[in-house]
């Protein structure tokens, strides 16, 4: 039995308070990974006031399952690295609303950054950190049966697809890694591939390839997911020639990448044409006081140095606008 | 064989070093304890020796029949949280809270030791507002980040109202319920058999889905 554990030790050694509607805040950081937490460190060490509004303590590091490439551990689980950068931000007195989506922005010398639930919070530069999340297909039936044999966490649901048929969409790490996964338990596995080869890193795809319950459709795609109360076939389109197939299968993965989390602020920063936020070198975006790092933003490579590397630098970017816009 | 490695023992230990008030566990098992009912009764034993301020009575199904009536329990593993009075808030996780839920078993535990922070103003208006018995069955995976979330949040429903009863239940300790309820993701939330809810949501939504049941 393996215990994941995530929450540190309560009360003394956790310094926070809470987030209040009535203060203008120098910084306030949205989001939880570790861009956020980055740049949290970063400015309660400048001795700026800070708030952090987030969904939760990690962002995508909780789902990590190792990290062998974060300078100063050769090894370390995403959750243990997550936790260690909540402690690290819990010993400062930072103002911090847990649980909760943060809903639109209101620009201005002040800037409104307005919560689901209605509350509205100020600050004078905000620190967009919000990350990325699973890619959907947008093809019918996806959105019907999502929680219903359309799954996107292979770790979470491929337990409940012992003894059945799935099927993989994605021929890259993500695809492959679920598709092992899967391949020990379920009956049978296809993976939809869009390209003529699988693109993962070729350790899993040999990995992969010493299963014998598995067929590759290569240059397919996956046009319609039918089922009544749950999925009982996918559709799938040959790109060379046309044709259209069913599969039988109770269960389809989606793994085809990750999209930017910019719902917040669509409209009102500028956007590459991947959606991820506009950033120069430090990390300022398209509207002055609101900075963004991280998954996000459109720096290039996804990882975890590099996005608490753009975390500092945003927080570096947004207490040197303290100061100077007085 | 021991349950824990000395890392996580001593890390929970220093965990449970900040305890407010006692907590008492129920523990329902029987007494030729299938695989899974074995391995939880030793995490049981293990876990609750790391502080003096956890009890643990251990119950058997068959022979309590009365007592797994009077606390609601209708499978096991069960386990059951008591206040240092021995009040009933609700809070059952049926089956081994291991992987990712030992975060929300400590989180639990703690909450129903005293230390919690108080409901949004909002939300708790909302709960007092429900006037009638609202179950909710939070499915899980032990290999799932995200569930440990949304059986906090059931739980903390629970602690904070009389008539919410929340439990955390494994998919797959229960894989016969899995399919009665047509769990294909976790987490899944079941609300009085009619309303499901997939994925960790926030108290407030939970709260609002409640009041629809």
């Amino acid at each position: 039995m393996e215990f994941k554990l995530n929450i540190g030790p309560h009360g003394t050694d956790d310094r926070v308070v809470p987030l209040k509607e009535d203060v203008l805040y120098d910084v306030i950081i949205i989001g939880g990974g570790p861009a956020a937490l980055t740049a949290a460190v970063y400015c309660m060490r400048k001795g700026v006031s800070t708030g952090l509004v987030t969904m939760d303590f990690g962002g995508q590091l909780s789902d990590t399952s190792t990290v062998e490439n974060y300078m100063g551990y050769s090894y370390i689980t995403g959750v243990d690295l997550a936790s260690k950068f909540r402690e690290q931000v819990q010993q400062f007195e930072i103002a911090v609303v847990e649980g909760k989506k943060a809903d639109s922005i209101e620009d201005g010398r002040e800037k409104k950054l307005r919560l689901e639930d209605g509350s509205v919070f100020s600050a004078r530069t905000l620190i967009i950190t919000t990350g990325k999340s699973w890619r959907r297909l947008g093809v019918p039936g996806e959105a019907e049966l999502t929680g219903k044999g359309v799954a996107y966490c292979a770790i979470c649901d491929a337990p409940l697809f012992a003894g059945k048929r799935v099927v993989v969409v994605g021929g890259g790490n993500s695809g492959i890694e679920s598709a092992i996964d899967l391949a020990k338990i379920a009956e049978h596995v296809t993976i939809i591939q869009f390209l003529a080869e699988l693109t993962a890193d070729k350790i899993l795809v040999d990995a992969f390839s010493a299963f014998t319950n598995t067929t590759v459709m290569y240059e397919h795609e996956v046009v319609e997911i039918k089922g009544e109360l749950r999925v009982e076939s996918v559709m799938v389109k040959n790109r060379a020639t046309g044709a259209v197939s069913e599969l039988d299968a109770q269960g389809i993965f989606i793994e085809i990448g990750l999209i930017p989390n910019n719902a917040l602020v669509k409209g009102l920063l500028e956007l590459n044409e991947f959606g991820e936020i506009n950033v120069d070198c430090a990390c300022r975006t398209s509207l002055p006081g609101i900075f963004a790092a991280g998954d996000v933003s459109s720096v290039p490579f996804k990882q975890i140095i590099i996005a608490a590397g753009e975390g500092a630098k945003a927080a570096l970017s947004a207490c040197e606008y303290v100061l100077r816009e007085p | 064989m021991a349950i824990f490695d000395d890392k996580v023992r001593k890390q929970i230990g220093d965990i449970l070093a900040k305890l407010a008030d006692r907590v008492n566990l129920l523990y329902f098992t029987q007494e030729m304890e299938c695989g899974i009912c074995k391995e939880t009764h030793e995490f049981l034993n293990e876990f609750t020796s790391l502080s003096d301020k956890i009890g643990l009575v251990v119950f058997d199904f068959v022979k309590d029949r009365d007592k797994a009536a009077h606390y609601g329990v209708d499978k096991i593993p069960a386990i059951v949280l008591l206040d240092k009075n021995d009040n009933d808030a609700g809070l059952r996780f049926f089956g081994l809270p291991g992987g990712y839920e030992i975060n929300s078993f400590i989180q639990s535990i703690f909450e129903v030791s005293g230390l919690k922070e108080p409901l949004p103003a909002k939300a708790a208006e909302a709960l007092k507002k429900i006037d009638k018995d609202i179950h909710l069955q939070v499915f899980i995976s032990l290999t799932c980040p995200y569930c440990p979330a949304a059986v906090s949040a059931a739980h903390r429903i629970a602690l904070e109202s009389p008539r919410v009863r929340a439990d955390m239940v494994d998919a797959g300790a229960f894989p016969q319920l899995a399919v009665k309820y047509n769990v294909s993701s976790v987490p899944k939330t079941v609300i009085n058999e009619t309303i499901e809810i997939i994925g960790a949501e926030p108290i407030e939504k939970l709260i609002e889905a409640a009041a629809k049941a």
